[in-house]
């Protein structure tokens, strides 16, 4: 009934906008003073239309997501206006929020573990947004719920809903989380779905799936979407109209196709560069053989095995099985990878961090399979290792100086002042200031601690540096940068190492040789314009058609090819 | 961005201070305020107190008068003076008692977390099986095998002072073994086995001072409860002797009889000193604890300035 209703008031007026947002301003009170999360935004939002937000960290795009829910933290006070079918959510009352809430707008969150409840069933949690609501004049019972429930899920392509509806969340992969959360949010069929980065906790096969999903549905049901992201390529695979942020202002607004091909502001040009763009700039182009194969090699894996020991009554979990690999001297060799396919748990055994539990692991002439600390800790100044969270990699109460002279004190003689002028140095040639030896990990911003990071990382000149996701915390502007640096100082050192990422434009600008990890298994290794140009594995092909290019004509033909892929041809 | 700001308002109360506000900074200053008359008392105890704590006089359970303000108890001893007296016994306890429970509790605390295995089991059980004793029997169990007897000053505060501690090392260990472990699997740790670092010195110098952040709350927390612990001693008859200090829980419990028969200046006075030093010390650690954590933290609203803009707006959207 209240769907039918809905569907006529939006063909009564056409040009009548779902959402509109009126010079939406928000202040945060905190210990130092204001701050202005969101300084003057103003758009709007068709029936039907999608429309993405897009910003650094601190743009203040998540903000203006849940101001349009009225989410906001006590703390928080804004003005302006944000109406919803006639309500401004900025000054309702609590009662008609609850009312608003999941009827004409509702909220898919980002991490789909966390925002469903593991000791409900997801039919449950669904039917919860049902009965807390009287779509027709009346409560819902309770089998009526279940009815709609198993709709729902239904509808967001759970198979076999009927027995699924009793499942409880842990029994779901993580794209299928995300596909209950959709659900729950399209229960009472909002004409107005809030997205805050729904596939950024997900790997890109499983991203490209929810991006389908969310197509499907505001072409089938009319829904309109508005999504939150800093991911380009998603934006440009779904947005009808990007809206640009930051710092808390709007700096541009187009449609998505004028956007991407001739934005406007300079900003929106830098982040748009910033942005890796698969087969450009790869470290490997115009190689037909591995470089550096007639070099020493220092990192030597065979039919390599890393089981983590199981629960009482369960078997180990294989996290890596029969891998082989090696790494020679200068060479950078890229490790990619979804989540769980065990190439974190690699970099680690090599830094002595996990132990191998068979096949063979020789690291610098020792053998990992007969690993002891004692014995292993000389060889400690050859290997550097750069984190994935620069955030948690420094000790809190340590300046970064004496973050970075940890590895000087511990392994070299030098003298107090020796040390200082030496991590200065370091500091400098990881385009740091000097002075900012005396500052705390806090008072850098992410890119400058992972700057940081890579001068610990290479303090000892080591000839092995192992990097976990280094850029993955960091915003594209930022990545690009430290990219570029890490480029740099590999081409000036010469040190091998091991990047791994889960994103194949990134290791394609750094790696000359590059290797596909599928759970726990090498599917492919080769040099990386291959891989990237002309994979041979079904894996790696997939991997590759749903990554997302941040160019929506090219991004259009690459989900046409993708979708061939997954029905087999 | 925090910007460097003065040692002194960095200090841990007074940061405190700056940051609260309303109901929280109310509290926070009865506490101070009640702490820190605790604490004058103890020290300038010698300059208050018109008598010594064991002195005596003759004239027993007299009635407040000019020579004696608080009046006296049956065993001729001036309340006011044995009182303030008892402040600097409570101080000494709490200072002793937390002090040792502090250090072995942090020492065992981290070398359980870090290392792990074996000796962590081993450790656990052993503080599982101090916890599941009544904390008052375990102190008085201590307090006959130290002092055997006998009590001087020094070895009645002492042998209450380490039955206390016996009866803290365990939170101060769970805390820290708690902590320890959260904190081996950080990253920061990580990045220091990766570089080299040997264990005693990742224990000390990045897990200890990230561990032991809590501390200052479960210390003020804690000296509440050892001055209980410590009148529940003298209370039982297991404290300090009176004849050698003033301690407040031996007071009270001689002021038992007096109470049926009308005398209730032995019994007030000594109870009431409990009563407030306990609220002072558990209002500042309460609300400490609530302003450490941003969440927990009243703040004021952002300008009201913005709010009068907001109804305006509202009026012209009405409008339109």
């Amino acid at each position: 009934m209240s769907r039918a209703m809905k569907n006529t008031t939006a063909e009564a007026g056409e040009t009548q906008p779902v959402l509109s947002i009126e010079k939406l301003k928000v202040t945060f009170a905190t210990d130092v003073g204001d701050v202005q999360a969101v300084k003057d935004v103003s758009f709007t939002v068709a029936p039907g239309e999608i429309v993405a937000i897009v910003g650094e960290s601190g743009s203040g795009k998540t903000v203006t997501a849940k101001a349009i829910l009225g989410l906001l933290p006590e703390t928080a006070l804004s003005s302006g206006a944000v109406v919803i079918s006639g309500n401004d959510i900025i000054t309702v009352s609590q009662h008609q929020l609850r009312q608003i809430r999941g009827r004409d707008v509702a909220m898919v969150f980002q991490e789909p573990s966390t925002a469903l409840n593991p000791v409900y069933t997801v039919g449950w949690q669904i039917a919860e947004g049902l009965r807390a609501h009287r779509p027709e004049g009346k409560r819902v019972g309770r089998k009526e719920a279940r009815k709609l429930a198993i709709e729902a899920l239904g509808k967001v392509g759970i198979p076999e809903p009927e027995t699924r509806v009793d499942y409880y969340p842990h029994q779901f992969s993580g794209g299928q989380k995300q596909r209950v959360v959709i659900a729950a949010a399209l229960a009472l069929n909002p004409g107005l779905i809030v997205a805050d980065e729904p596939t950024t906790a997900l790997d890109v096969t499983v991203q490209a799936e929810i991006l389908e999903l969310l197509r499907d549905l505001r072409d089938q049901y009319g829904t309109s979407i508005v999504l939150i992201t800093h991911n380009m390529g998603v934006v440009a695979d779904l947005a009808d109209r990007v809206v640009v942020m930051f710092q808390g202002d709007v700096v541009e607004l187009a449609s998505s196709e004028v956007l991407f091909s001739a934005p406007k502001q300079v900003y929106t040009q830098q982040l748009l560069a910033a942005v890796p763009h698969l087969g450009r700039n790869s470290a490997s182009a115009g190689f037909t053989e591995r470089a550096f194969q007639d070099k020493e090699v220092l990192v030597e894996a065979r039919d390599l095995e890393i089981e983590y020991p199981g629960r009482l009554g369960s078997p180990a979990f294989k996290a890596v099985d029969k891998v082989s690999f090696t790494i020679s001297s200068g060479e950078v060799f890229g490790l990619v990878g979804e989540s769980g396919s065990g190439k974190t748990t690699i970099g680690r055994a090599i830094a002595g961090l996990n132990r191998t539990t068979g096949g063979s692991l020789n690291v610098l002439g020792y053998e990992m399979l007969n690993f002891k600390e004692r014995s292993f800790r000389p060889l400690r100044k050859d290997i550097g290792f750069v984190f994935q969270d620069p955030a948690a990699s420094f000790n809190p109460h340590l300046s970064i100086g004496e973050c970075v002279a940890e590895p000087l004190i511990i392994h070299t003689d030098l003298s107090g002042p020796a040390i200082t002028a030496k991590v200065e140095d370091l500091l400098e040639s990881v385009q740091l200031p000097r002075a900012y030896a005396k500052r705390f990990p806090h008072e850098l911003s992410g890119g400058q601690r992972q700057r940081a990071s890579l001068a610990r990382g290479l303090a000892l000149k080591p000839r092995l540096l192992i990097a976990d996701e280094p850029t993955s915390a960091l915003d594209v502007s930022v990545q690009a940068k430290v990219l570029e640096l890490f480029r740099e100082i590999q081409t000036e050192l010469g040190f091998a190492a091991l990047f791994i990422s889960h994103d194949l434009a990134v290791v394609d600008i750094l790696a000359e040789w590059v290797g596909v990890l599928y759970k726990g298994r090498m599917v492919e290794q080769g040099i990386g314009n291959q891989i990237m140009g002309n994979p041979q594995d079904d894996y790696t092909k997939r991997l590759l058609a749903s990554l997302p290019v941040p160019n929506p004509a090219e991004q259009a033909e690459r989900r046409a090819i993708h979708q061939a892929l997954l029905r087999g041809e | 961005m925090e910007t460097k700001k003065s040692l002194f308002s960095r200090l841990p109360i007074i940061s405190q201070l700056k940051k609260s506000m309303g109901l929280q900074r109310g509290m926070l200053v009865a506490g101070i305020v009640l702490t820190v008359l605790f604490l004058l008392t103890a020290a300038l105890a010698p300059l208050i107190a018109p008598y010594g704590a064991t002195q005596r006089f003759d004239v027993a359970q007299g009635p407040p008068s000019s020579v004696h303000i608080w009046g006296t108890t049956a065993g001729g001893y001036d309340v006011f003076s044995r009182t303030i007296w008892g402040a600097q016994t409570a101080f000494l306890v709490i200072v002793v008692a937390v002090v040792l429970s502090i250090f072995l509790g942090v020492i065992l605390g981290l070398l359980s977390g870090y290392i792990g295995g074996w000796l962590d089991r081993i450790m656990v059980v052993v503080a599982d099986a101090i916890y599941a004793f009544p904390t008052l029997l375990l102190a008085m169990v201590m307090s006959i095998a130290l002092s055997q007897g006998r009590s001087t000053v020094w070895s009645g505060i002492l042998s209450a002072a380490i039955s206390i501690t016996v009866v803290f090392i365990p939170q101060y260990f769970r805390v820290i073994r708690a902590e320890t472990i959260r904190l081996k699997a950080e990253p920061f740790v990580e990045s220091a086995l990766v570089v080299g670092a040997s264990s005693v010195r990742i224990m000390a110098r990045h897990i200890y001072k990230n561990a032991t952040r809590t501390l200052p709350l479960i210390f003020t927390l804690n000296a509440s409860e050892a001055i209980l612990t410590l009148a529940g001693l003298g209370f039982l008859g297991f404290g300090i002797e009176p004849s050698t200090a003033a301690e407040w829980g031996y007071d009270l419990n001689h002021a038992q009889s007096d109470a049926t028969a009308g005398i209730w200046w032995t019994g007030v006075f000594p109870g009431a000193a409990i009563v407030l030093t306990v609220l002072g010390l558990t209002l500042l650690g309460e609300s400490m604890n609530d302003l450490n954590d941003p969440r927990l933290r009243g703040r004021k609203r952002s300008g009201k300035k913005i709010r009068k803009k907001n109804n305006t707006t509202q009026d012209e959207v009405v409008d339109a």
